[in-house]
């Protein structure tokens, strides 16, 4: 192993990833590569239906089969093999070196036992400490998410849903993995409340060299959180770099049309300029580039063929023909950005 | 310009009206055990439908013939004779009508009764709600086959008066599906959104609540028959039901149990026609729940 | 003098639990000019959506007048206020549960004008339902199709087309866009400003989202447990926001922008309960300004410290030279 990709805690190489149901073959996942380095956030940014949770779960071989097929080249966490792994190996990775929070923190506690309790139970199944010694520990998990540890004996109910997420951050940080994905961790809570979540998992990642994936809709949080960032769509990365590289030098028209939806705070004035359409059918994508139906850009070209990511400069990737045909080829917002 | 918009409107008529009813055809087929008890359900009710043609009521089915009395099955009785001689096989064919009519019935009366009770118990609320419920409750602990003792002994001996009394006695299920159901659909925004409108509450409950709630009755009604079919048996079996010499299922078990020692086929095959009527509602029920539910749809 | 379509004054909406009284909606007060847009922003549990619902009497008002076009509403009986209903209408925030599942499209929206006996005659009627899908960008084929064989997008296109068909001028959207992906709430609000223009609606745009909020109204209104504590031309809200809750708000807007360095306005501790509140400003035991002194001592008056511009906090009526 050369030690360039020893420098990575997660490797992906065309992961793909269909259900089959009898309304037809939904292609959820279509040849995703990735990588991502040691204490880095990865922002995974999409819409609705995009494929950005089934990535996760995929990543966690949690995507249940029948009807969901998952295939890929390679699967690598922390070098270690993910796709043959047995059972009880896969259990040990889960939440010792990979955790993930869901979105929705209501649903993630489990309503008959007390939040000290849930947190103890992993680190009593991956640290192998007794119940004492993992209930202390628990206490010490609440007070780094800002609970009282005096807090462990109530039950989920009696937390606020701010309070609850942070719960659910401390059991998926009580092992100190060394990847952590979060998938819309905020999008239950209020803005508030999600500022002092956001910044909550800004320290923790430090504190604990943890490499983060973040998936969300919302590009501000992008901003926020994220080193570097993937936007996909119908199940494919379409731009990929680094936050300066992305946000900075856009090049993907779907990017863009995604930046121009949003208001901007600072121009009240200015007009929202949605992408027309809507996303095509996962079980019925077209032959082509699948935006191109939606995108002001599209040429004859579009339709023909799927666009690989290609490599545009620094680590900078996009997926559009424009750019293959005409080096000098730029969307309106880099015009704008200069 | 008028035309145009004339044939826009029956163009866009071309475009396919996709029922619920083939959504869940398409769910309910699926299920091979929905499949199998619709199955026997329908040749349960073909037989039954068409026993007054094959069989004549007075000489095959009630008119005694002494001389085959107590036949076991044979080529010529398939499931016997009883001990007046009648052949069991066409009793049961023709004990189809009664035991059928007697469960759709009763559950038709039990649905009237318990689901406009229970809508109105679940939109109204408050004390009216209260009365309901706790009146409901008083109902479910009493055992069904004993109100409909005491509603058979209070009104007199007659089919009519068996449909009423298992109907009465399965009303409280009824009611409590209907409530439950109208209180999780009155929470919906399109309730509100009627409202918005200026839609009287009446007209909510009927236009909008109510056609919400109609597959949990649905699936309801069509498990109540088959037990519904269980009491009017218990009760016929006790001399409460249909009057003899009607052959009632639960009747013939009734007079063929005195013979069980010797010639139990006398209750068997009645005892097989009710198993197998209740299994075939209980199949097609639970297929029909399965279809109905969405959370269970893929 | 401005042609104001609704005034809400002392608007109250207690809903009764088993620890108390909840204060949902406490003592609301606000005018509403004729073509405007009023955004109401706060955080779950704020109120915003009772408020809402109040003012369209699907909740009945505690106490308070409601307004509309010179009448007061709150206190007209059922059948007075069915009558007035053609006139105000909700978008709902949820375009799954907020159309009947057992109807198709054509029957959503043509069940406002049939109970209200706009249009006679079917042909008629269809037409208008054709007229409306067209208005709002649905295509003709979806007519007879059901809420959930299409999309969230083309849901809540059907649901605003319901609101139009009694041709309403006070709309009030109750979250229309937070369900929905950033490229079809971008198609939405558009849709509903387009709208506004071209049939000279009144919106009453309730939202947790301050950045769609600060595009679409003209006036913000900025809710905390049942208050307003602050009032203001969206520009001037968000220019110079004076509430210490405001400010906290503004400050926690995540911006899609490279290198956005800002000042976050720290909160802390726990939410006062609504439940019997105390008179005390409630936003007080979140607020790192507080002092026990000025704002425990009663429920903060919302005062006009500039013209226009609504304030709730004694703190800063003191500071501004306000007697409190």
């Amino acid at each position: 192993m050369d030690k360039n990709e020893e420098r990575d805690i997660l490797r992906i190489e065309n992961l793909n990833v269909r259900f089959e149901t009898e309304d037809g073959v939904v292609h959820a996942v279509n040849g995703i590569d990735m990588k991502l380095g040691y204490r880095k956030t990865l922002g995974l940014v999409g819409e609705t239906g995009a494929g950005k949770t089934t990535t996760a779960l995929a990543m966690l071989r949690l995507v249940p089969n029948p009807p969901g097929v998952v295939e890929c080249d390679r699967l690598e966490i922390d070098g270690q093999d993910v796709r043959g792994m047995s059972a009880s190996k896969l259990e040990q990775v889960r939440g010792k070196e990979i955790s993930m929070i869901f979105q929705d923190p209501m649903t993630a506690l489990n309503p008959v036992f007390t939040v000290g309790e849930q947190i103890a139970e992993s680190i009593e199944i991956h640290e192998h400490l007794s119940k004492e010694k993992a209930l202390e520990k628990a206490g010490d998990m609440l007070e780094l998410v800002g609970i009282p540890r005096q807090r462990a004996n109530e039950y989920p109910h009696q937390f606020s849903g701010g309070m609850k997420q942070r719960v659910v951050i401390a059991i998926a940080l009580a092992c100190n993995p060394k990847l952590l994905i979060a998938d819309e961790p905020t999008t239950a809570l209020d803005v508030t409340i999600q500022a002092q979540v956001l910044e909550l998992m800004n320290e923790l990642k430090e504190k604990y060299d943890t490499s983060m994936i973040m998936i969300t809709h919302d590009l501000g949080i992008v901003a926020e959180v994220c080193d570097d960032v993937a936007v996909m769509y119908a199940g494919r990365i379409v731009e990929q770099g680094s936050l300066e590289e992305v946000y900075g030098k856009t090049m993907h028209p779907y990017t863009e049309g995604l930046f121009n939806s949003l208001p901007n705070i600072k121009n009240r004035q200015a007009m929202l300029k949605p992408i027309h359409g809507l996303m095509p059918d996962p079980t019925n994508l077209p032959e082509g580039c699948a935006f191109a139906p939606r995108c002001n850009y599209a040429t004859e070209e579009c339709k023909k063929a799927c666009p690989a990511l290609r490599n545009v400069g620094g680590t900078h990737m996009v997926a559009c023909v424009r750019y293959e045909k005409d080096p000098n080829f730029m969307i309106d917002r880099r015009k704008q950005n200069g | 310009m008028a035309d145009s918009k004339e044939m826009q409107l029956r163009a866009s008529k071309l475009y396919k009206k996709r029922s619920s009813f083939e959504m869940v055809w398409r769910q309910l087929r699926r299920n091979k055990g929905a499949l199998l008890g619709l199955a026997l359900l329908i040749i349960i009710i073909i037989g039954a439908l068409i026993a007054p043609i094959v069989y004549d009521y007075d000489t095959d089915v009630i008119g005694m013939n002494v001389r085959e009395r107590m036949q076991w099955p044979s080529a010529r009785h398939i499931c016997g004779t009883d001990d007046l001689g009648r052949d069991i096989f066409a009793r049961i064919v023709y004990g189809a009508r009664y035991s059928l009519a007697v469960g759709f019935v009763a559950v038709i009366i039990a649905l009237i009764i318990g689901t406009a009770l229970g809508a109105a118990a679940g939109y109204i609320g408050g004390v009216f709600e209260n009365i309901v419920m706790r009146v409901c409750d008083i109902f479910s602990s009493i055992p069904s086959v004993l109100m409909a003792i005491a509603v058979v002994s209070a009104l007199g001996k007659s089919t009519a008066n068996l449909m009423l009394a298992v109907g009465i006695a399965s009303t409280a299920p009824f009611v409590r599906v209907a409530r439950a159901a109208v209180l999780v659909v009155r929470g919906e925004e399109y309730v509100e959104a009627a409202r918005a409108i200026g839609q009287p509450d009446w007209k909510i409950v009927i236009v909008h609540i109510l056609p919400n709630c109609l597959s949990q009755i649905i699936v309801q009604a069509t498990l109540r028959v088959g037990s519904a079919i269980i009491s009017a048996a218990q009760l016929s079996f006790l001399g409460l039901g249909v009057p003899a010499p009607a052959p009632e299922w639960g009747s013939m078990l009734s007079s063929g149990r005195l013979y069980i020692r010797d010639y139990s086929y006398m209750t068997l095959f009645p005892g097989i026609a009710i198993m197998i009527t209740v299994l075939s509602l209980n199949l097609l029920g639970d297929g029909l729940r399965d279809a109905l539910d969405p959370k269970l749809k893929r | 003098m401005a042609d104001n379509i609704l005034e809400v004054k002392h608007l109250k909406k207690y809903f009764k639990t088993s620890r108390g009284m909840l204060h949902a909606v406490d003592d609301i007060n606000f005018t509403l000019e004729r073509g405007k847009t009023l955004g109401l922003v706060g955080e779950s549990g704020c109120g915003k959506s009772t408020t809402g619902r109040v003012i369209l009497r699907l909740l009945e008002p505690t106490d308070g007048e409601i307004i509309f076009e010179g009448k007061d509403i709150s206190k007209l009986s059922k059948s007075e206020m069915r009558h007035m209903r053609k006139d105000m209408q909700i978008i709902f925030q949820d375009p799954f549960s907020s159309l009947d599942p057992k109807k198709t499209v054509s029957q959503i929206i043509a069940e406002p004008i049939i109970e209200n006996k706009i249009i006679k005659g079917k042909l008629a009627r269809e037409e208008r339902v054709l007229e409306l899908m067209d208005t709002v960008g649905l295509a003709e084929r979806y007519i007879n199709t059901y809420p959930h064989e299409l999309d969230g997008g083309r849901r809540q296109r059907i649901g605003i087309a319901r609101a139009l068909a009694m041709e309403p001028k006070l709309i009030i959207c109750d979250e229309p866009v937070s369900a929905l992906d950033v490229s079809i709430q971008a198609q939405i609000l558009n849709l509903l400003k387009d709208l506004q223009k071209k049939l000279g609606l009144t919106y009453i745009f309730i939202t947790h989202d301050l950045s769609v909020v600060n595009h679409f109204s003209d006036d913000i209104a900025v809710m905390y447990l049942g208050q307003i504590v602050e009032k203001a031309p969206a520009e001037e809200l968000f220019d110079n926001p004076v509430h210490p809750y405001t400010q906290a708000l503004l400050s926690a807007i995540p911006i899609p922008e490279l290198g956005h360095q800002r000042q976050r306005v720290q909160l802390k501790g726990e939410i006062t309960s609504p439940i019997e509140p105390p008179a005390e400003c409630r936003f007080a035991k979140r607020c790192l300004m507080c002092n026990e002194e000025v704002c425990k001592k009663t429920v903060p008056q919302l005062i006009e410290i500039s013209p226009n511009h609504f304030v709730a906090c004694p703190l800063k009526q003191k500071e501004l030279g306000f007697n409190v």
